[in-house]
C-alpha cells in the first residue's frame, strides 16, 4: 500500500445551484514516499483547490484521499480530527515563507513539535538539527525579519519537515528566489524526501525547476493527467 | 510549549508599553475618582469623630446642622445638660464662608465654640501647634489645610482674629478646612448686617413711638440691643456618660423639648446617605463611563493587534494549533495590557492623590476590586478579537 499520497476520483464543487463551480472534476494522483512530484497547471485550473483538499482545510465533494497510509476522506466520510492530522501528517511550504514574526528562527521551527507535545528542549534540538541540515543554523537565534528571502524559505522548509510528516505540500516554493537559490531549495526537498521517506508535491510555474521532477501531473479545468514519457529528474 | 502571547508582547513591547501607559492613566483617573468618593465619606466621618459628640441636638424636623440649616436658642443646652446621663452639652455654630488673610481668602467652615471650655464637644480634639482658644473674642484655631500659620491675622466678616492654634484633618463634610472662633463672635458673624442696614434699623426703631417712649428711659437702647444680638446657635453637641445609650437620651429630648436629636449612626446616615449621595452617584456615573472607555480602548487595541496577525493566525491554524491556544494568546495579551495599565494607574493615582485640593483616600480594597475589574474588562474586551481570530480560515494561509 502506498504510504505517501493517494487521490482517487476527487471532485470539488464550490457553491450550489446556478452559481456552482466545479473546481475539481476528476483528480487522480499517487505520490510514493521519497518522491518529489510536480503539479503544473494554468491559473484557475484548480491547483489551490487541490492543495487545500490535500491540506485538509476544505472538504472534497467526492472521491477518496489517503495520506501516510491513512484514509482522510472517503466519499463523504472524513477523518475526525483534521487539525491533529495537519499537525502530524502534513508539512506546508508556501510561496511566501509566512514565518511567525514574533518567534525566532529556532522557535518558528520548534513550535510544531511543541504543539504536538514534545518538551521544549527536545523540540528545539530537533529544530536545530534540521536547520543545520538546511545550512541556516548560524541564524538560529535571529528573528524572521532579519533573514534574507532564501534563508526565510529554508526556515519555512525546516518548519514543514520538522514533525517528519509523511506528506509535504509546497506551493510555489521557489517563486521569490533566483535560480541558484531555487535549485538549492529543490535539492533540499529531494534530499529530505529521500532521508525521511516523505511524499512531496510541488505546485509550480517555475520553468527553471520543472526539469528536475521525475514525474509531473498537469491539471486543466479540474482534471489531472500524468505527463507521459521518460523524464530526466533531479541530478 | 512556549508562551505565544509573551513572545508577541516582547516583539512589540513598545506598542504594549505605550498603550499600557495610556490605559494606565485612565485607570489612574478611575482609582482617583473612587478615592475622591472615599475621601468624601472619610471627611464626613472625620467631621463626626472630631466633633466629639454622641448626640446632635438640632431644630425640630431638620436634618441639621450639616445637611440642613438649623437654629435653636442658645440657652437650651442648660436643660439638656441637666438630664440624667448627659456628661456635657455645648452650643456650636457652623458657617461655611470665605476667610480673608492679607490679600487672599480661603473657603473654610467657621465653627463657633464656647470659649474657655476646651475639651467640650465641638472643640478640636488635638492641636498640631499652638494652643486652644482661651479668650472669648478674636482668637482662632485653624486647620493647617487653610494655609494659615500661628500668629496670622485673619478676617472673618468685619473682625480680625489671631491664629493661636493649628489642627489637622478638621474638615467639613465637603472637605473645607475648619476655623474655630469663640461662640459669641460666631453668633455675631451669622447675624451680622451691614452698617447701612444697622443704621436704618436703628432709625426705624427710634421712629416707632411704641418703642421710643420718652417716659421710659433705656427702653430704646434695650430694644436696639436685642435687635443686634443673636441668641441662636445651630446645634447642641451632647456627650453622654458611660453606661447610657445615646438613643435612650435622644428619645426624651425629642419628646419633651420639641427638638430633633441624632445619634452618631443616624448622623452618619444623613451625611453619607443624603448629603453626599448625589456626589457619589455622580462619581459612580464617571466610574461607569471610565470603565466603558477603558474597555473600548482595550478592545480596540487587542482587535488591531489581532488584525495585524490574521496571516500568522491562519498559518498557526493550518499547522495544527488549537483554537484554545490562539484564544489564550489573545486573552493573555489583553490581560498583560490590563496589568501594565493597572500598575501604571495605581502608581499615578498614589503620586497624584496628595496634590488634589480635597482629600483623596485610596483604599487598598478599592485597588483590589479595581484590579479584578480591570482583568474582567480586559478579558471581555478580548472576546471581540478572539471571535474574529476563531473565524479565520486556515485555508487562507494556502491562498488562492
Ligand atoms: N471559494 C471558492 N468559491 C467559489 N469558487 C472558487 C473558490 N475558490 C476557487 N474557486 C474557483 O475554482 C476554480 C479553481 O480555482 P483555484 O483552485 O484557485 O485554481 P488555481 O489555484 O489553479 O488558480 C476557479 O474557477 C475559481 O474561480
Ligand atoms: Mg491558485
Amino acid at each position: 500500500m502506498n504510504k505517501g499520497i493517494v487521490i482517487e476520483g476527487m471532485r470539488k464543487r464550490y457553491g450550489t445551484g446556478d452559481t456552482a463551480v466545479d473546481a475539481l472534476k476528476k483528480v487522480d494522483m499517487q505520490v510514493e514516499p521519497g518522491e518529489v512530484v510536480g503539479l503544473i497547471g494554468p491559473s484557475g485550473s484548480g491547483k489551490s483547490t487541490l492543495l487545500k483538499s490535500l491540506g485538509a482545510v476544505i472538504d472534497p465533494s467526492a472521491g477518496r484521499m489517503m495520506l501516510g497510509g491513512e484514509v482522510i476522506y472517503d466519499e463523504g466520510w472524513k477523518a475526525p480530527d483534521l487539525r491533529a492530522l495537519r499537525r502530524d501528517k502534513i508539512g506546508f511550504v508556501f510561496q511566501a515563507p509566512y514565518l511567525i514574526p514574533f518567534l525566532d528562527v529556532t522557535d518558528n521551527v520548534a513550535l510544531l513539535p511543541m504543539l504536538a507535545g514534545l518538551p521544549n528542549g527536545e523540540a528545539r534540538q530537533r529544530a536545530l538539527d534540521l536547520l543545520t541540515a538546511l545550512d541556516v543554523q548560524h541564524r538560529a537565534r535571529a528573528m524572521p525579519s532579519q533573514l534574507s528571502g532564501g534563508e526565510q524559505q529554508r526556515v519555512a522548509i525546516a518548519r514543514g519537515l520538522v514533525n517528519r510528516p509523511p506528506v509535504i505540500l509546497a506551493d510555489e516554493p521557489t517563486a521569490p528566489l533566483d535560480s541558484e537559490r531555487a535549485m538549492s531549495v529543490i535539492r533540499i526537498l529531494n534530499d529530505m524526501a529521500k532521508k525521511y521517506e516523505t511524499a512531496i508535491i510541488v505546485v509550480t510555474h517555475d520553468e527553471k525547476i520543472i526539469p528536475t521532477f521525475k514525474r509531473i501531473y498537469h491539471i486543466r479545468d479540474g482534471v489531472t493527467h500524468e505527463e507521459v514519457g521518460e523524464r530526466r529528474g533531479f541530478d | 510549549m512556549i508562551s505565544l502571547a509573551g513572545r508577541d508582547i516582547l516583539n512589540t513591547w513598545g506598542k504594549f508599553i505605550f498603550t499600557g501607559i495610556g490605559l494606565g492613566l485612565l485607570i489612574g483617573v478611575t482609582l482617583t475618582m473612587a478615592g475622591v468618593y472615599r475621601g468624601m465619606v472619610d471627611d464626613g466621618k472625620a467631621l463626626l469623630d472630631n466633633s466629639g459628640a454622641d448626640l446632635w441636638v438640632v431644630q425640630q424636623d431638620t436634618l441639621g446642622p450639616y445637611a440642613e440649616s438649623s437654629s435653636i436658642n442658645d440657652d437650651l443646652y442648660r436643660s439638656i445638660l441637666s438630664m440624667p446621663g448627659v456628661a456635657e452639652a455645648a452650643n456650636v455654630t457652623y458657617l461655611t464662608m470665605q476667610v480673608r488673610q492679607g490679600r487672599r481668602d480661603v473657603r473654610a467652615m467657621v465653627v463657633g465654640v464656647v470659649a474657655g471650655s476646651s475639651g467640650k464637644p465641638g472643640w478640636p480634639p488635638y492641636l498640631v501647634a499652638g494652643r486652644q482658644i482661651t479668650r472669648s473674642h478674636y482668637e482662632a484655631v485653624a486647620d493647617i489645610a487653610t494655609g494659615f500659620e500661628l500668629g496670622d491675622r485673619i478676617q472673618v466678616r468685619r473682625n480680625q482674629y489671631t491664629v493661636v492654634g493649628l489642627t489637622r484633618r478638621m474638615v467639613s463634610s465637603s472637605g473645607d478646612p475648619m476655623v474655630f472662633i469663640p461662640l459669641k463672635d460666631a453668633q455675631e458673624v451669622q447675624f451680622l448686617k451691614d452698617n447701612d442696614a444697622v443704621l436704618q434699623q436703628r432709625r426705624r426703631t427710634a421712629e416707632n413711638p411704641m418703642l421710643n417712649r420718652p417716659g421710659v428711659p433705656g427702653l430704646l437702647d434695650a430694644v436696639i440691643a436685642t435687635q443686634s444680638s443673636n441668641p441662636y446657635v445651630n446645634a447642641v453637641l451632647v456627650r453622654i456618660r458611660p453606661g447610657f445609650s445615646a438613643e435612650g437620651i435622644a428619645r426624651p429630648i425629642r419628646r419633651w423639648q420639641r427638638l430633633t436629636a441624632y445619634t452618631r449612626s443616624q448622623m452618619e446616615e444623613i451625611l453619607i446617605g443624603k448629603l453626599i449621595a448625589t456626589s457619589s452617584r455622580q462619581i459612580g456615573m464617571f466610574l461607569v463611563i471610565l470603565a466603558i472607555v477603558s474597555a473600548a480602548i482595550v478592545a480596540f487595541i487587542i482587535y488591531t493587534l489581532t488584525m495585524d496577525k490574521i496571516r500568522e493566525i491562519a498559518v498557526l491554524k493550518l499547522i495544527g494549533t488549537r483554537n484554545r491556544t490562539i484564544a489564550a494568546m489573545i486573552m493573555q495579551q489583553a490581560v498583560v495590557l490590563g496589568v501594565i495599565g493597572f500598575v501604571v494607574g495605581k502608581v499615578t493615582a498614589t503620586f497624584a492623590a496628595p496634590y488634589f485640593p480635597k482629600y483623596v483616600l485610596l483604599m487598598p480594597l478599592d485597588s483590589v476590586t479595581g484590579f479584578f475589574a480591570v482583568l474582567m474588562i480586559c478579558v471581555l474586551a478580548s472576546l471581540v478579537a478572539i471571535r474574529m481570530a476563531l473565524k479565520v480560515d486556515p485555508a487562507e494561509a494556502i491562498g488562492g
